[in-house]
């Protein structure tokens, strides 16, 4: 049933609808509208998933992307259209994202219980969720873009949810006008390629690469990768995700974990065959190196962090730089394989962190402990995250960072290098979340005192809408990544299809002459291990340090004995602070400076000159009363004198008059023509001048006038 | 016979101005309703135009032309265009929309303030409606005196300075101008706007005269617009204006320059335009940036909106220069390489200038409404400083939204208007000239960074100063009020084909009518 293909437009345009239905009609009631928004994600997986499924059996997908058009912008002789696709990349990403969101939506409603905003986060979660489809449906870089930016806005929005609190308000900027400079940047790519190409369709785009040159075409790619380092959190432009962990948490888990963070990476990744045109090019040098480096660098920071939350921003950030660094090294299935494994762990690891600061009222790992007996299902489903994460067998991330670290190991030996460390430092951090959280005592109970009789808080495990969707997510991360097991792994490849997940995604661009072969399991067994006995030392560490003698109330981390070191990680490098006292004080001095520039010289100026004019007509109005009235004054006395002695001439009889009359209209019938002319333009004046009179507002309440 | 549409909507509110003089003072009410039904005509009127108006034929339609002074070859010559059109609906709409807010915030001398505004509606439609110099050049002046008075009367404390400073400044550009129109008349004995573009075309053999009525015309656009350094009676006109002529000084006067940039100079002096297309790339330039960083320094929301103003029309100048540009494609007309890169670079042109318009008319509904806006809060607080607001989000939800909504439209959301017109000029001038146009994107990031922080987060966000506890939300007439521009946004943000179709379409005939405009050597 290939029809259901063509219904791939209206997967973003359900949430769209919810969106508007919650702002318009709904929202003073806050239950409707978060059925109103679970209904429309529905809606979405309902067909997303259809439409995955029926793209799994279709082989020639991939050959022939399914595309459904409308005529949107007229521009010149050319029109643009309003495009959505189908490939395996689409279906793959439509089949995630809309399994994801449903997931939070659900658990949204348990946590979001009892907030004011109740219906204004769902409309938000709900236009996030319509952005993100957009984005992976979209079949040119225009509805890439505008889905790309709607995330954006999204994201400040929910971001700043409790903007009451300055450190929310803050970040919510930070993140908007962080990600926007690489906004920015990809803006300048996408007009580039329309006015190379004349098209902003990616088929289009393609299949013109040969006609475009090689120079440029690393320009372009560098410039979309730059948005892809905005909006992946990629150094240097990482430093929004932390502190957007201000909004509140399953939108950390929906929007800063799964799904918007990865758009940088799909982002790279839907445009390939772009990177890949310029072969050996500098771009995809930049793409592995950035992201290996992000990786490592994101990681060290995670180890020195106390809040729970910002353990696993930088983590995410971490991760997104092992997904940047497969593609690359031209893992592109790799690449995708581990965004897709890493949704669906890593939104579990936010969830579970959220239904512990749901309990404990705080972010502080170091304020809680013990809670594995207090909160059993958050406990082991989180850890079934933890190990995902730290890429212990069965659990998906095990299969897709091993895939990345056999690429890297084929393809340029630094970047694996890199990666592998990072596994360690991954797991050392993991590991310390799981121990301070769950293990040992617990560290602090909070005291509340209502009308008079204290309170000692203890936590609970939470409700069942937010349990059910850790469990779902747990095994989620069990199965997901049998998707992609390596064809020839002993016993469990040939059992689990030989590597469908390869098989439907190698193809994707084959069209364009790039094929993905997935390495053999011979040549990366080596890797393997390797990878496995990093995460194991780091999960031992961990546990050495944070697991064989728990920390007690109030005693230090023992990795403050590492002393300048510990420092630097805990305050990430000092990054923030370099940004502010750079970038940012150096605009706002400029904006000041320019300003007082404004109002000093250029008005100045203006000023001046009328000041000049009035000097100058000052001088006029002297010459005026002493020179040329003086004058008029004269021709008046003048005037006087005269009428004194035309008086004689009024005799008052009218045959007198009558003859002054008839000479004067004969004198004036002879200079008429001139005359007409000079009545006319008196007439008009006067009329004018009346007009302006009548509208030129009355003087009649003026005190000293009716004095 | 034709009906005279376009004499109906330019001279309507006039009629109705001088009406409404005959309404007593005292019957306050009777006089804003009747104002507003007035101003009701022109509106219903220029909506059928934009429905009526054939896009695919183009040119000017809907034309009135009868002899008037024929000792001096004056006609009253009237037609519109793609680039007409939507600026009269906007100039109906806009004034509707200020008699309307006013009806229920002014409170001093009413019988008089709607005269202006009416007066005033039939300056700014007449200049777009004008096919003849002697005719626009009316209009453009009856223009000026109503929003004199308008600032000088109904305006802040420093009402008179901004009023006068203003007016001369203003005046200054149109003698210019005025000298201009002579010059061509005395040269080719004729004020046709069109015939002169078309067919008589002045001082094409004498490049110094050319240059001069091209410097004269557009001092006088250029102040209107205004164009870096011609700028700073802006924020002194907008800090004293009242809200509603704040509105339609955005919202509509701005527009006349650069109307005047379009209908006239890149059209009657084009080898001008050509030459002295990278100077005033540079001033677009300045206007974006400067003016988009000088804005970011300001501490009161109206002046903030005021500078903000100067780097939105910076772009419009913008794709303006780069279509004016002279371009080589290749050296021999007819080589091979030639028409298909000559097709290309007509193609950027045309968007330019198709940016540039809609931008226009954009900046019309989003400033407009920004000036609603801040008319609505200062209602309420007394206060414009933006250091003294904080957490009113949870206090006025309903403004808070309103606002966010047309603040994401001004730093160019996709999805809502200011993103359309903003592509399509930096999508036009980029390959013209390109590092001009990437330094004028950096325009786009710091509008965002201003207008997030100094507007959203100062006035919104954070906790709630306890100042304002009890401020009351938007009433029902503000609602009223900012509804239509909000779904304007939203409509030309997601869809804009109904406006860019006929956009285009003027926008190409440039550029096939007078040939020599593409320059194309």
């Amino acid at each position: 049933m290939p029809e259901i293909l063509s219904l791939v437009w209206l997967v973003p345009v359900f949430p769209l609808l919810a969106f508007a239905a919650i702002v318009f009609l709904t929202h003073p009631d806050n239950q409707l509208s978060a059925w109103t928004a679970i209904a429309g994600i529905g809606l979405s997986t309902l067909v997303g998933l259809a439409i995955f499924a029926t793209a799994l059996g279709m082989p020639t997908l991939a050959e022939k992307p399914f595309h459904v058009t409308f005529p949107w912008i007229p521009t010149g002789t050319t029109q643009l259209t309003l495009g959505f696709m189908v490939d395996p990349l689409t279906a793959v990403m439509l089949a995630m994202v809309t399994v994801v969101c449903t997931a939070i939506f659900v658990y949204s409603q348990g946590y979001m219980d009892k907030d004011p905003r109740y219906a204004r986060f769902f409309a938000y979660i709900s236009l996030f969720a319509s952005g993100m489809l957009g984005l992976v449906t979209a079949d040119n870089l225009l509805i890439l873009y505008l889905s790309w930016e709607i995330m954006g806005l999204c994201s400040y929005l929910l971001i700043g949810f409790w903007f009451e609190r300055p450190a929310a308000a803050n970040a919510a900027k930070k993140a908007f006008l962080t990600t926007r400079v690489g906004d920015v940047l990809l803006f300048i790519g996408l007009i580039i390629l329309y006015f190379q190409t004349g098209s902003l369709s990616f088929e289009d785009i393609f299949s013109q690469l040969a006609f475009i040159s090689a120079p440029l075409l690393v320009i372009v790619g560098l410039l979309i990768f730059a948005g892809a380092v905005g909006k992946s959190a990629q150094f240097p432009l990482h430093v929004w995700l932390p502190d957007a962990m201000e909004g509140p948490t399953p939108v950390s888990a929906l929007i800063h974990a799964a799904t918007m963070v990865a758009a940088g990476v799909y982002l790279v990744a839907r445009t390939y065959p772009l990177f890949a045109a310029v072969q050996e090019g500098p771009a995809l040098l930049w793409v592995g190196g950035i992201g290996a480096f992000t990786a490592l660098f994101a990681a060290s920071i995670a180890v020195a962090q106390n809040d729970i939350k910002r353990v696993l921003a930088y983590s995410t950030i971490s991760q997104l730089g092992y997904m940047m660094a497969a593609l690359g090294v031209g893992g592109f299935v790799a690449s995708i394989f581990h965004l897709i494994t890493h949704a669906f762990f890593k939104a579990l690891l936010f969830l579970g962190a959220g239904s512990v600061i749901h309990a404990m009222h705080t972010n502080d790992m170091f304020e809680m402990g013990g809670l594995r007996r207090r909160m059993p299902i958050t406990f082991w489903t989180l850890t079934a995250g933890a190990l995902a994460l730290a890429g212990i067998p069965p659990f998906a991330g095990f299969w897709s960072k091993d895939e990345i670290l056999a690429e890297a190991f084929l393809h340029n030996p630094l970047i694996w290098l890199v990666l592998t460390l990072t596994g360690l430092v991954t797991a050392f951090y993991i590991a310390r979340l799981i121990f301070l959280t769950f293990f040992g005592p617990e560290r602090r109970r909070e005291v509340r005192e209502v009308e008079g009789t204290r309170f000692t808080l203890i936590p609970h495990e939470s409700p069942r809408v937010m349990t059910a969707p850790l469990a779902f997510l747990a095994s989620m991360v069990l199965l997901v990544g049998l998707a992609g097991v390596p064809a020839d792994f002993p016993v469990l490849g040939p059992l689990l299809g030989s590597n469908p997940f390869h098989h439907f995604l190698g193809q994707n661009f084959a069209r364009f002459g790039i094929e993905f072969e997935a390495i053999p399991f011979d040549a990366s067994v080596s890797v393997l291990n390797t990878s496995l006995a990093a995460a194991l030392l780091g999960l031992f560490i961990g546990w050495w340090l944070y697991g064989r003698q728990p920390l007690r109330q109030a005693q230090p981390d023992p990795l403050e004995r590492l002393g300048p070191i510990h420092k630097l990680l805990k305050n990430k490098y000092y990054v923030d602070e370099l940004y502010n006292a750079t970038l940012v004080r150096g605009l706002v001095r400029l904006s000041e400076g320019l300003g007082s520039f404004d109002l000093r010289v250029i008005d100045g100026l203006v000023n001046l000159a009328g000041r000049g004019t009035a000097a100058f007509s000052e001088l006029n109005r002297l010459f005026d009363v002493y020179v040329v009235d003086g004058a008029v004054n004269g021709v008046g006395s003048l005037t006087r004198w005269l009428g004194r002695g035309l008086r004689e001439i009024q005799t008052g009889q009218v045959q007198n008059y009558l003859l002054v009359l008839a000479l004067s209209t004969l004198l004036l019938a002879a200079v008429l023509i001139n005359v007409l002319f000079t009545l006319i333009a008196i007439l008009v004046i006067a009329g004018v001048t009346t007009l302006v009179w009548v509208l030129q507002p009355s003087v009649e309440d003026r005190p000293e006038e009716r004095a | 016979m034709t009906i005279p549409y376009l004499s109906l909507i330019t001279l309507a509110p006039l009629a109705g101005a001088i009406l409404s003089l005959f309404i007593p003072r005292q019957r306050e009410g009777a006089i804003k309703w009747f104002s507003i039904l007035v101003s009701l005509v022109p509106l219903a009127l220029s909506a059928y135009l934009w429905v009526s108006y054939d896009a695919t034929l183009g040119g000017p339609q809907f034309e009135e032309r009868y002899d008037w002074i024929p000792a001096i070859n004056v006609e009253y010559r009237m037609g519109v265009d793609g680039l007409s059109v939507p600026l009269i609906f906007l100039t109906a709409l806009l004034t509707t929309l200020s008699l309307y807010y006013s009806a229920f915030t002014i409170q001093e001398r009413i019988k008089e303030y709607c005269a202006l505004f009416l007066l005033l509606e039939t300056g700014m439609i007449g200049v777009f409606t004008s096919l003849n110099y002697f005719l626009f050049y009316i209009f453009w002046e009856v223009g000026l005196v109503p929003m004199y008075f308008i600032i000088g009367v109904w305006g802040g404390p420093r009402r008179e300075y901004a009023a006068i400073k203003f007016f001369l400044y203003t005046l200054a550009g149109s003698v210019l101008m005025l000298l201009a129109i002579l010059a061509m008349f005395f040269a080719k004995g004729s004020f046709d706007i069109l015939r002169l573009q078309q067919e008589l075309r002045p001082f094409t053999d004498d490049f110094f005269l050319q240059s001069l009525a091209f410097w004269a015309f557009f001092l006088a656009f250029a102040i209107k617009v205004p164009l870096w350094p011609f700028h700073t009676w802006l924020p002194d006109a907008h800090v004293e204006a009242p809200t509603a002529g704040s509105v339609l000084l955005a919202g509509i006067l701005l527009k006349l320059g650069g109307y005047g940039f379009f209908r006239i100079l890149l059209p009657t002096f084009p080898q001008a335009f050509h030459t002295f297309a990278i100077p005033i790339a540079l001033m677009a330039l300045m206007s974006i940036v400067y003016g988009a960083l000088v804005s970011m320094a300001q501490w009161d929301l109206k002046k903030l909106i005021a500078y903000s103003s100067v780097n939105h029309m910076g772009y419009v100048i913008l794709g303006l220069a780069a279509a004016a540009l002279l371009t080589p494609v290749g050296l021999a007309a007819g080589s091979s390489a030639a028409p298909a890169a000559a097709t290309e670079i007509l193609n950027s042109k045309v968007m330019a200038l198709n940016g540039g318009v809609l931008e226009m008319f954009n900046h019309g509904v989003i400033t407009g409404g920004m000036f609603f806006l801040v008319g609505i809060i200062y209602e309420r607080t007394h206060t414009r400083q933006l250091r003294e607001f904080g957490g009113l989000g949870s206090q006025i939800p309903l403004y808070y939204a309103v606002m966010t909504t047309t603040a994401l439209a001004s730093l160019g959301l996709p999805g809502l208007a200011g993103f359309v017109s903003e592509f399509l000029i930096f999508r036009g001038s980029l390959p013209l000239i390109t590092p001009i146009a990437v330094i004028a994107i950096s325009g786009i990031l710091i509008t965002a960074a201003f207008l997030l922080w100094k507007v959203i987060q100062l006035m919104f966000l954070g906790p709630l100063n306890a100042k304002w506890t009890g401020l009351p939300d938007m009433d029902r007439f503000e609602l009223i009020t900012m509804a239509p521009l909000i779904f304007l946004m939203v409509l030309f943000g997601l869809y804009p084909a109904p406006i860019l179709t006929m956009v285009n379409k003027a926008m190409s005939d440039l550029f096939s009518i007078v040939p020599v405009v593409a320059g194309l050597f």
